[in-house]
């Protein structure tokens, strides 16, 4: 387990690669918070609608396969809202596909949760689970956000969310109290997965200044909710909460895992073997 | 002239919906407003299901409809707010959805995101019964939650044993 020394001293070498923006510089310069807590909502839509739209063709069974696909859609058709709000926000001329398609891996704001190779069915139900359960949290809070934008598009995308979490909460449920098999791979899927989860309710200078304007709610107010959804499904599952503490962290200011490459490797290919083309 | 804003909206009644071609655009409710800005037409549209692959054929067919009626300065605006829900789908929609074979929306029974209580729910005792739409028996049962299209879910009727598509309620 890295320590928080350790931890600190790779954000200390991100901070003087040039073009890279970090938590540190962020704190300095929170006027980009808005753009960057934007790019965050759409990132972690983009990553993940990708992520799952992996399965296309591959799922266990037909309706599984096509429901997986839907939900990579409503994802995707989320992070074009999301982005295309960050590039307005910036305001140099962006649009979602410049930020989808042309920024390296550095500049993603994904939690790393959502980054996480597919591994076997459960797995990927469980992944979506665990972010479902926030998603809609943070989407029922945005509601009430002080920019009606951003409240606009939560209002739209929760309806969306909260069809996902009944899919996957049952699907977790299902799986979880099944069979000797099927629960064991839940309960390995729990375990390699909760160590992401903390990152979602970690705060930073951004979110702090998204609190503080009114416009996002501070992440840590999010847990009791979460808890709770978790709580309730696991214990219907037969699943067992791991008991580790340490939480990775970095995802949101730019620091990734090196599965995001290979994501970014498949999704940008053409735009960047061809760039500007359209059909 | 101008034609007014009534005569424009029964025009758009005519626009099928590019997915599900036997309702059209105004029994689906996306047609939020119609008006006439000076000499330029305002059409404002909701979208449905935000990835919907639909929704940019949906204004290219707006466009086609409203130029092929002679319009000549037109502005579609799209409107998140409030989001679009499936009880807008008219009374006359959803006879139509009927009658091709899709079960129609019960309203009300939209995901909220709330869990609690779902182990009740997944016991079948308080789930919306969805009578199939070719027998009416309202001995049916969800297949899959999701469908062909970003707006179907996929049932099965345990009387004449037909698969047949939900009209996903959002």
């Amino acid at each position: 387990m890295p320590s928080l020394t350790d931890v600190m001293t790779a954000d200390a070498d991100l901070t003087r690669a040039p073009g890279i923006r970090t938590i540190a510089a962020l704190g300095a310069a929170p006027e980009n918070a808005f753009a960057e807590w934007l790019c965050r909502m759409g990132d972690n839509c983009l990553i993940l609608g990708h992520r799952i739209s992996e399965w296309c063709g591959h799922a266990p069974v037909l309706e599984e396969d096509i429901a997986l696909a839907n939900t990579a859609l409503d994802l995707i058709g989320q992070t074009r809202l999301w982005l295309d709000l960050a590039g307005e926000v910036e305001g140099k001329g962006r649009s979602a596909d410049t930020l989808a398609y042309l920024r390296d891996a550095a500049q993603f704001r994904n939690v790393l949760l959502v980054e996480r190779p597919n591994g076997d069915f459960g797995h990927t139900l469980m992944r979506q689970f665990l972010f479902d359960a926030w998603h809609i949290e943070m989407l029922r809070a945005l509601q009430s956000s002080a920019d009606p934008r951003v409240a606009g598009i939560a209002a739209k995308a929760a309806k969306e969310v909260a069809y996902h979490l009944e899919r996957s909460a049952d699907l977790v449920i299902r799986l979880g109290d099944g069979t000797e098999e099927s629960r064991a791979r839940m309960q390995t899927a729990l375990d390699r997965l909760w160590p992401y989860t903390g990152e979602l309710f970690m705060g930073d200078a951004v979110d702090q200044a998204m609190a503080e304007a009114g416009i996002a709610p501070d992440p840590a107010s999010l847990r009791a909710a979460w808890d709770s959804t978790v709580a309730e499904v696991m214990a219907t599952a037969t699943l067992v909460r791991p008991g580790g503490t340490f939480q990775h962290r970095g995802g949101k200011q730019g620091r990734h895992t090196e599965a995001l490459g290979y994501i970014l490797a498949d999704m940008q290919f053409l735009q960047r073997a061809y760039p500007g083309a359209v059909w | 002239m101008l034609p007014d804003v009534g005569t424009v909206r029964d025009w758009l009644s005519q626009v099928p919906d590019p997915e599900i071609p036997v309702i059209s655009l105004t029994d689906l409710g996306i047609i939020r407003d119609v008006e006439w800005q000076g000499d330029t037409l305002v059409v404002t549209v909701t979208p449905t299901y935000s990835g919907c692959p639909a929704t940019s054929v949906i204004n290219l067919d707006i466009e086609a409809a409203l130029r092929a009626r002679g319009i000549g300065k037109l502005r579609l605006e799209r409107r998140l707010s409030p989001p679009w829900t499936t009880d807008w789908i008219t009374p006359e929609g959803r006879e139509k959805l009927r009658a091709y074979g899709i079960a129609p929306p019960v309203d009300g029974t939209a995901a909220d995101g709330r869990l609690a209580g779902r182990v009740a729910r997944l016991a079948g005792t308080s789930n919306p019964v969805i009578p199939c739409p070719r027998c009416g028996s309202t001995r049916t049962e969800k297949v899959s939650q999701f469908g062909s299209t970003p707006c179907k879910a996929s049932y099965r009727c345990a009387d004449c044993l037909e698969p047949f598509d939900y009209f996903k309620c959002i």
